[in-house]
C-alpha cells in the first residue's frame, strides 16, 4: 500500500471506530475504550522497541505512574474530578515524561539483554512501592475512585462520553506519535536501530536520540495510565507488574513492531481475546497462549507483514533459484540492538 | 531487637536465599549459554511443586516426589528447548516472548489441572521439628533448605569445575562462536543446559512448596526475585548466583522487617544502581 492510501484507510477506520462503536453495547464500548488506552500504550513502547530498537521490560511503571497520581489526587485531595482533570493529564504525562529522563540515564547504560534486565529492575522499584507504600497507595488493595471527572453538563460517568474522550487522546497520540517517527529525528532513530555504529560514525549522537526517544515514549505511556486509571475507577499494583509490561511488547509484537498501528492491532487483538473470550468459554488462555506460540514462532515481523511477506515470497524464491547467494534480506526489527553483548 | 532477633532475622533470610539460589542459579546457567531471559522459569518453579504434590497424592511419599517432579520438569524444559527456542536462532527478544507464551499456557493447565487453592506440601514428620542452638529455636525444615542448597551447590561446582562436560558448558558461556569451532555440539549443551536449569527450578519448587504454599500466581511472584539474584551474581556464573541469592534472601527479609512500607524498594533501587554501574553484574563478564 502507498502512504497515502495508509493513512487513508487508518483514518476510514479511525473514523468507522468513532461512528459505530457507541451503538453497539455497552459491554463492548468498555471493551474499546480499555482497547485504545493500552494502544496507546502499545504504541509508546514501538517507538522504543520498533523504531529504536530497545526493548523495555518494564513499561507498565510509566503506566501506573499515571494511574497511581491520578488515583492518589483524585482519592486523597480530591483533585482532578472537575475541570482541574486536564491538569492531572498533564501531571501524568510530566511524570512519566521526568521519571523515564530519571530512568534512562540508568537504562541506557546498558545493552540488548541486559537492557531487559535493568527496564525490569527499574519498573519493580514502582511495584514494590505500589505493593507496600500502602498509607499511600492503598497497598494490596489498591486505590478505588470516587467518580470520573464532570465537566459542566458533561459528565464523564457516561460510558460514552468517557469513550469519546479516550478516543480524542487515542487519535491524537497516534497522529503526534506517527508525526515524532516521520520527523528527521525520528529518522535518525530508525537509522539507530539498523545500524548504531555506523549512525555514531556518521556523527550522530547516539545516546542523546535514544535518550528523547525513551522520555517520549514515558510521557505517552504516562498519559495512557492517567486514563486507564478512570476506566475501571480501580488502581492496584497489578496494574505495575510483569506481566503487564509483557504484555504491553507482545502487543506490539504481535500487531508488527516499527508500525505503530502494529501495537493498535495488538492491543485489540490480546484484550479481545481475554475480555470478550473470557466470557464464552474457560478454556481462553490456551488460545491466547498458544496464539503467543505461534505467532512469534511464524510470524516474526508481526501481523501485519502477512501481506509483504506473500508479495516477498515470490521473489525470495526467484533469487534462490538464480543463485543468489544473498538469501532473503528480511531487516528484523526485533532484533534488539547487540552492540557490547558478545 | 536484641541479639536473638538479628540472629534469627539473619537465618530467615539465609534460608529464603538458599531457596532462591536453587532457582536463580538455573536461570543464570541458562541465560550464560543461551542468552535467554527465561520468564518461564517461575512457571517451572510452581510446576515443579504440583507434581510433586500429585506424587505425593498417589503414593504419599515425599521422597519420591522429589525425584520423579524434579525429571519431568527437566523434560519439559528440554522439549521446550528444542522444539521451540531453538528454531528461532539467537533472536533473543523473541525467545523472550515465546517463552511467556508458554506462561501463560503452563498457568492455565495448572489451574485446570491442580485447581486455583492454596496448597501445602507436608515435609516428613522428622524435617517439621525445631533445631535449638543456644536460645534460638530454628525450624529444621529452613535448615534442610539450606543443607540441599549447600550439596546442590557443591554438586553444580564440581561438575562444572572438574568435569568434561561441565567444561564444554564453561567453554560454550564464555564463546560460543569459538566453542563450536573447536566441535563443542553447542546445541546439544543449550538443550541439556536449559533441562538443568528447569530441574533446578522444579526442585526448588518441591522444597519451596513446603514453606511458600503452592498456588496460582506463585511462578510470577517469584520470577523477579530469581532475576534480582541473577542481577547481582551476574549471567553464567555460578559463585555470582550463590552469592546473589544471599544478598537478595536478607535484603528481601531485612526490607520487609524493618521498612515495611519501602520493603521491595530496598531491594530493587541498589540493583538498579549495580545494573547501572556494572551491567554485567558483579562476576558476570562481557
Amino acid at each position: 500500500m502507498s502512504r497515502p492510501l495508509k493513512m487513508l484507510s487508518v483514518t476510514a477506520l479511525l473514523l468507522a471506530v468513532v461512528v459505530v462503536t457507541p451503538h453497539t453495547t455497552p459491554f463492548l464500548l468498555m471493551l474499546a475504550t480499555r482497547i485504545m488506552i493500552l494502544a496507546i500504550l502499545a504504541m509508546s513502547l514501538d517507538l522504543l522497541l520498533g523504531f529504536t530498537g530497545i526493548a523495555s521490560l518494564g513499561h507498565a511503571a510509566f503506566l501506573g505512574l499515571g494511574a497511581y497520581l491520578t488515583a492518589i489526587l483524585a482519592v486523597r485531595y480530591h483533585f482532578g474530578l472537575g475541570w482541574d482533570f486536564w491538569l492531572v493529564v498533564f501531571f501524568g504525562i510530566l511524570l512519566g515524561a521526568v521519571t523515564a529522563a530519571l530512568f534512562a540515564v540508568f537504562a541506557l547504560r546498558a545493552r540488548g539483554v541486559y537492557f531487559l534486565m535493568i527496564t525490569l529492575a527499574l519498573s519493580q522499584c514502582v511495584w514494590g512501592l505500589a505493593y507496600r507504600w500502602d498509607s499511600l497507595t492503598g497497598g494490596d488493595n489498591g486505590l478505588n475512585l470516587p467518580s470520573r471527572p464532570v465537566f459542566g453538563t458533561i459528565q464523564l460517568g457516561n460510558d460514552t462520553a468517557y469513550f469519546y474522550l479516550v478516543f480524542a487522546f487515542f487519535a491524537l497520540s497516534l497522529l503526534l506519535l506517527y508525526v515524532f517517527v516521520e520527523s528527521p529525528l525520528g529518522r535518525s532513530l530508525v537509522g539507530i536501530r539498523e545500524h548504531e555504529t555506523r549512525m555514531r560514525i556518521l556523527g550522530y549522537n547516539v545516546w542523546l536520540h535514544k535518550y528523547i526517544a525513551f522520555i517520549v515514549s514515558g510521557a505517552f505511556a504516562g498519559l495512557a495510565g492517567v486514563l486507564w486509571a478512570h476506566v475501571s475507577s480501580e488502581v492496584s499494583p497489578e496494574d505495575v507488574t510483569l506481566t503487564t509490561s509483557v504484555d504491553a511488547l507482545l502487543m506490539v509484537v504481535l500487531g508488527g513492531p516499527g508500525t505503530l498501528v502494529g501495537g493498535v492491532l495488538g492491543a485489540v487483538i490480546v484484550l479481545f481475546l481475554r475480555e470478550y473470550l473470557s466470557t464464552l468459554v474457560p478454556w481462553w488462555p490456551y488460545v491466547l497462549g498458544g496464539m503467543y506460540v505461534a505467532i512469534i514462532s511464524y510470524l516474526p515481523d508481526g501481523l501485519l507483514a502477512i501481506g509483504a511477506r506473500w508479495r516477498r515470497a515470490p521473489a525470495v524464491a526467484a533469487a534462490s533459484v538464480a543463485g543468489s547467494a544473498q538469501g532473503p534480506t528480511r531487516s528484523n526489527k526485533l532484533e534488539i540492538n547487540q552492540g557490547g553483548i558478545e | 531487637m536484641d541479639m536473638r532477633f538479628w540472629l534469627l532475622q539473619i537465618f530467615n533470610g539465609v534460608s529464603y536465599g538458599a531457596l532462591l539460589f536453587l532457582l536463580g542459579s538455573g536461570l543464570s546457567l541458562i541465560f550464560g549459554v543461551m542468552r535467554i531471559v527465561n520468564l518461564a522459569h517461575g512457571s517451572f518453579f510452581l510446576l515443579g511443586g504440583y507434581v510433586a504434590l500429585t506424587v505425593i497424592w498417589t503414593t504419599g511419599s515425599w521422597l519420591l516426589a522429589i525425584p520423579v517432579a524434579v525429571l519431568v520438569i527437566a523434560a519439559l524444559g528440554m522439549v521446550m528447548e528444542r522444539f521451540f527456542l531453538r528454531p528461532l536462532g539467537g533472536d533473543h527478544l523473541r525467545q523472550v516472548l515465546l517463552t511467556f507464551g508458554f506462561v501463560l499456557l503452563f498457568q492455565q493447565g495448572a489451574l485446570d489441572i491442580w485447581g486455583g487453592d492454596n496448597l501445602t506440601i507436608n515435609p516428613p514428620r522428622t524435617l517439621s521439628h525445631s533445631l535449638i542452638v543456644g536460645s534460638l529455636y530454628l525450624p529444621l525444615y529452613r535448615v534442610f533448605i539450606i543443607g540441599v542448597a549447600a550439596v546442590i551447590g557443591l554438586v553444580l561446582w564440581l561438575a562444572l569445575d572438574r568435569t568434561r562436560a561441565g567444561a564444554t558448558v564453561r567453554a560454550t558461556v564464555d564463546d560460543a562462536q569459538m566453542a563450536r569451532g573447536i566441535g563443542i555440539d553447542t546445541s546439544r549443551v543449550s538443550t541439556l543446559t536449559f533441562g538443568l536449569g528447569a530441574l533446578l527450578a522444579g526442585l526448588g519448587g518441591v522444597i519451596g512448596g513446603g514453606f511458600l504454599g503452592i498456588y496460582p500466581g506463585l511462578g510470577f511472584e517469584i520470577l523477579p526475585l530469581a532475576f534480582a539474584v541473577v542481577i547481582i551474581g551476574g549471567m553464567g556464573s555460578l559463585g555470582g548466583a550463590a552469592i546473589g541469592a544471599v544478598v537478595v534472601g536478607l535484603l528481601d527479609n531485612f526490607g520487609k522487617v524493618l521498612f515495611p512500607q519501602a520493603a521491595y524498594f530496598t531491594l530493587y533501587a541498589p540493583l538498579v544502581l549495580l545494573l547501572a554501574a556494572r551491567p554485567t553484574g558483579l562476576f558476570g563478564r562481557e
